[in-house]
This record gives structure tokens, sequence and C-alpha cells, in this order.
């Protein structure tokens, strides 16, 4: 047991370390470095030579990756240039309201995708069924820029109830942040509200059929007994590992919802590092998100080794 | 999967096979719908060049911001561009650029998968993890990236979205590779002393060709939303292109008085990937492969 998660660990650091090659290979590799990237037209004499000398560009480009490398394990990223200081300094504020509007979404979306999920699969093919299931193909399948701004046309436009546009400095308070990310939030956790009731409901489903539910069904359990007993301890297990994939999956989307909005988390970091050719800060970048993605990864793999105690002498992978 | 092992008069059976498979889908209200819907988009973007009543580049001053009428039907835009033309166009972008983004992704991820499927051992392990750290770098992060440094050309453009989106091919198709590979027909065909490669090809390929196929469709209507994405960022194609992703983020700024102009780019993309998504949903199921259960990643 010990020895499966120090694998999986293992196994995730392996992933750490390959998503840092590719990145550090592929500035490498595609055309242009850092520096003329960065200044453009205006790479030559001083300002180029000053650049190299502040990244480091003038030594070979393996010893250059060790450096960087052994530094990001120590916690620091480097130089922003755009920013013109510290990247960690550019990246705390920022994660910190990622974090806010990653951990509002998640703690309104799980819960609303568990009963709507159980709601469709109980009712399979009902009304109900019918009606949460159109409506989760819709926001599931929109993209969401799409939802984002139909949902700033529609509230903040048409109704007026919220301000569409939010302007938040990037180092507001938790309760300035709160009271302003209604909408974000929405847009966020109805996508993967969607994703999560459709696999928590086909997983019910697949339980409903199964020889002990029926056996309990023939035995005369009551049905909401049966429900809460039978069917969800073992519907929601295989679910955690999807549930953890599609919160990773979402990093990609919350580029865009951050950029809707204008909220200032890591999402729009990523639009004005690329923007700004910051190419040290999209280097950051990709390995941070890259770990959030192998770390939600981890946890839930573990998390499920640990619920599932046939699991625990299977080498399972998925 | 397994039915379709290889018979003597598989030419006749393919368009049967085909045809087969299309009733299937279009026998419930979903496939029925999706499939109304993807046909309508294809035909419009194989016509809407010969139908498009205005010119989709043409600037006026005079017709700036104009509510929808009998001459602009869904109105202009802040540039006085005809909306109409541009949607109807815009739909010809995306599906030319997803259409062969998607055949390159099924085609090297295809590949890839089965190969790795094949030799096993080291070689696999290796390819495996690099196309998992792949897939753990956010698609949009690694979209931005290629195009900020390569530029934002259709020339980059394809290729790009079919590597990134291949890489989750590459997963089904060596899983799939895998359940075939030990059954009794390939040991027998490794006894008659047929090649690798007339194994592969006579084999394997028709065997875990659903498989691919249905992953395909999805990956396209993925690939659809990853790419109005980059366009909405203003990554994707350059400005006088009709692209959808593009008119909706030029249109938002000005949406509280001219609501048309972001409207009707958001029925067509919608309504599209609703489309292709009911389309390979139904696809999945008459091929009798499972969906519901996988993350969309």
């Amino acid at each position: 047991m010990l020895l499966l998660i120090l694998k999986r660990i293992g196994l995730g650091l392996i992933t750490l370390f390959i998503v840092s090659l590719i990145t550090f290979v592929g500035v490498e590799v595609l055309p242009g470095d850092a520096c003329t990237t960065y200044l453009e037209r205006e790479a030559y004499g001083a300002a180029l030579d000053a650049c190299i000398k502040r990244l480091g560009l003038d030594i070979p480009a393996y010893e250059r990756y060790l450096d960087w490398a052994s530094n990001v394990v120590r916690g620091d990223f480097g130089y922003s240039l755009s920013g013109e200081m510290p990247i960690n300094e550019v990246l705390g504020p920022r994660v910190k309201n990622s974090l806010v509007l990653a951990s509002v979404s998640i703690l309104i979306g799980i819960p609303l995708a568990i009963v709507l999920g159980i709601i469709t699969a109980l009712w399979r093919d009902k009304l109900p069924d019918i009606m949460i299931s159109t409506i989760t193909i819709f926001s599931m399948t929109i993209p969401e820029f799409i939802s984002a701004t139909l949902l700033i046309l529609i509230v903040a436009i048409w109704l007026g109830w919220l301000p569409g546009i939010v302007i938040i400095p990037s180092d507001a308070t938790f309760y300035e942040l709160l009271s302003n990310i209604i909408l974000p939030v929405v847009a966020i956790s109805m996508i993967m509200t969607a994703h999560m009731a459709r696999m928590v409901r086909s997983s019910v489903i697949q339980v409903m059929a199964s020889d002990y539910v029926q056996m309990a069904i023939l035995k005369g359990v009551p049905y909401w007994k049966m429900v809460f007993r039978h069917v969800l301890p073992n519907a929601l297990l295989p679910a955690i590992n999807v549930v953890a994939l599609t919160i990773a999956w979402l990093l990609g989307g919350v580029v865009v919802t951050e950029v809707v909005f204008n909220y200032p988390g890591l999402g729009r970091l990523v639009i004005e590092s690329i923007s700004n050719r910051d190419l040290p800060v999209v280097q950051a970048l990709a390995i941070i998100l890259a770990s959030i993605y192998v770390g939600i990864n981890l946890i839930a793999d573990l998390m499920t080794l640990m619920l599932n105690p046939r699991l625990k002498s299977l080498q399972i992978r998925k | 999967m397994e039915s379709n092992l290889i018979t003597e008069d598989k030419q006749k059976n393919k368009l049967e096979k085909a045809l087969e498979i299309l009733k299937t889908m279009a026998s419930k209200p979903s496939g029925l719908i999706g499939l109304t819907i993807v046909l309508f988009h294809v035909i419009l973007a194989l016509i809407s060049p010969y139908i498009a009543p205005y010119d989709y580049k043409a600037i006026s001053p005079n017709t700036m911001l104009l509510a929808p009428s009998a001459e602009h039907w869904f109105g202009t835009d802040s540039l006085g561009r005809d909306v109409f033309t541009r949607t109807i166009l815009g739909g010809r972008t995306a599906l030319t650029v997803t259409f062969f983004g998607s055949l390159i992704a099924l085609l090297w991820g295809g590949l890839l998968g089965i190969f790795c499927g094949l030799v096993g051992g080291k070689i696999d392990d290796v390819v495996m993890r690099v196309v998992d750290a792949f897939l753990s770098i956010p698609w949009i992060l690694a979209m931005l990236l290629i195009v900020s440094l390569l530029g934002t050309s259709t020339e980059v453009l394809i290729p790009a979205l079919g590597f990134f989106y291949g890489k989750g091919i590459v997963r089904v198709a060596r899983a799939a590779t895998h359940d075939v590979i030990a059954k009794d027909f390939i040991v027998s065909a490794r006894a008659r002393g047929h090649s690798n490669m007339s194994i592969i090809w006579n084999e394997i390929i028709p065997n875990v060709r659903d498989a691919i196929l249905v992953e395909g469709a999805m990956r396209w209507s993925w690939m659809l939303l990853g790419f109005s994405s980059l366009s909405f960022l203003g990554f994707g194609v350059s400005p006088p292109t009709p692209d959808w992703g593009l008119m909706i983020s030029n249109a938002r700024g000005l949406m509280s008085f001219a609501y048309w102009s972001v409207i009707a780019p958001i029925v067509g993309l919608s309504s599209l990937i609703i489309g292709i998504n009911l389309t390979a949903d139904a696809f999945a199921k008459a091929l009798g492969i499972d969906r519901s259960t996988k993350a969309p990643v």
C-alpha cells in the first residue's frame, strides 16, 4: 500500500519533470529566444545584451535548464521581463484570486452535481431527467466564453442585477473578491456541474443494475435506504477520478472565463504573459498549472485507494 | 466491436454497415437532431460563398451598428459589415480548420497509439509518460504558446490543433489495441506467418477503428471549442477573416445596445458544437461504445 502511494507520487514527479523539459525545449526549439521575442524590434545593442545577461542566455542551454530547474524546486521562478520584478511577486496575488474563484465554484459545483446526478439517475428517462439532462448537455458543450458572455448580457445588461465587468485590483481582499465573483462562479460551476452530474448519473445507473442492488430490492430493503446504503457509496467512488480530471480540465476554461470577466487570476496572467511575450512567466505558469493537474489527480487516486479496499491489493493504472 | 471481423465480401458490407449505423443514429431524437444540425452547417459552409449577400470585409461608415432589418437580416457590426454574411461564412472557417485538424489528430494519435499497444515494454512506457505530461499542460497554455511563437495563420493553427488534440486519441487507440492483441485471431494470424504490417493493417486496424473514430468525433467538438476560444482571445485566425470567436470578442464590448452582432455568432457556434456532440454521442451508441463515464480529457 505504502509502496503503491510512493509509486504514484514518483510517477507524478516524473510527469512534472517531462513537462518542464517540454516547456523548456519548446521555447528553445521554436524560433526566437526569450529576449528577441520580448524586445521584438528593439532587440539589438545594449538592451539585448542586458536582457541576455539577465536571463543568462549566454550560457549553454542544458546548464540554464539545470539552473532554472533547481531554482524552481526551491520555489524561485525567476524574473518577469514585462513586470520587471521577481515572478514570485507577480504570482502571489494571482494564485490567491484564482484559488478563491476555484474553491467557491467547487464548493457549489460538487454537491449540486451529486444531487442532480442522483435525481436524473433515479428518475431515468422521466421528466426530471429529460429536463436536467438537456440543460446539462447545453451548459457542458457551449464554450465558456459564450456562456460567460450570455450571462453578462442577460443578468448584467438586460436585467441589470449585477455589474457585468468586474474591476478588481489584483491585491483585493478576500471580502472584496467574494462580492464580485458571483457571475464568474456561476459560469465556471455551470460547466463543471454539468460534466460531473452526467458522470454521477451513469455511475448510479450502472450500480442500480448490479446484482447486489437487485438482491437488496428482492430482500425488501426500503427504497431510500437502499439508495443511500447500497447505491451511493458504490456509485460515487468511481466518480472521484472523473471529478478530478474535470477540475483539472477546467484549468483551461478558467483562463477564458477570467478574461471575459476581467478577473485578475492566474488565467488572465496566462494571456497577459503571452501577449507580452514574457516567456519566463509562461514557463513558470506551465509548471504551476501542470503541478495542479498532477496534484489533483494524485489526490483523487489516493482517495480512491483509501476508500476502496478492493483496490488496495491491485495496481490499476488508469 | 468484435463483430466486424473481416469477411470475404467486405466491400459490399462496408456501405451497408455505414448506412445501418446512420439509421441507428437517426432512430433516436437526439441523434436525429444532431445529424440534422451538422448536415445543415456543412451544407451552409459549402454554399455560403455563393449565397452571402454582402462582401464580408466591406467596411462602411454609413451602415454601422444597424439593427436587424430586411436588408441586413442580422444587423451590422461596429465597422458596418453585414452580420448575416459574416455568420454564415464563419461556419466555413470553423469547419475547415477543425475538420483538417481532427484528421491530423486521428492519424497521428491513432497510429502512435496502435504502435505503442503493439510494441509494449520500454518504448510504450516512455511514450505514455510523455503523452501524460502533455495531457497535464492545460490545452490553452500550450496552444497559446505555439501560436504566439509561430504566428496565427491557418497553416500553423491546423497542425497545432491536430497535434495537441491527438494525444488523447493515443491513449484510446493504445487501450483498444491492448484489448485486441491478446485475441485468438491475432495469434492465429501470427501462426499463419503474416508480417507485422499485414497484422496491423488487416487484423488490428479494423478492430480498433470504431473506438478511434468515436474518440475522433468527440475531439472534433472539443477542437472546435478550443479553436473558437483561441479566436476569441485574439490568438486564432486574424481579423478580417469571418470567424465566430473573433466576431463575439469584437461585438462583446458593444452588446449593451447592439446585441444582435453578438447573438448571431453565438447561435451559430453553439448550435454547431451541440450538433457535433449529439452526433458523436449517437455515433458512439450506434457502435456500442459507452462514453458517458469518461472524463473530458
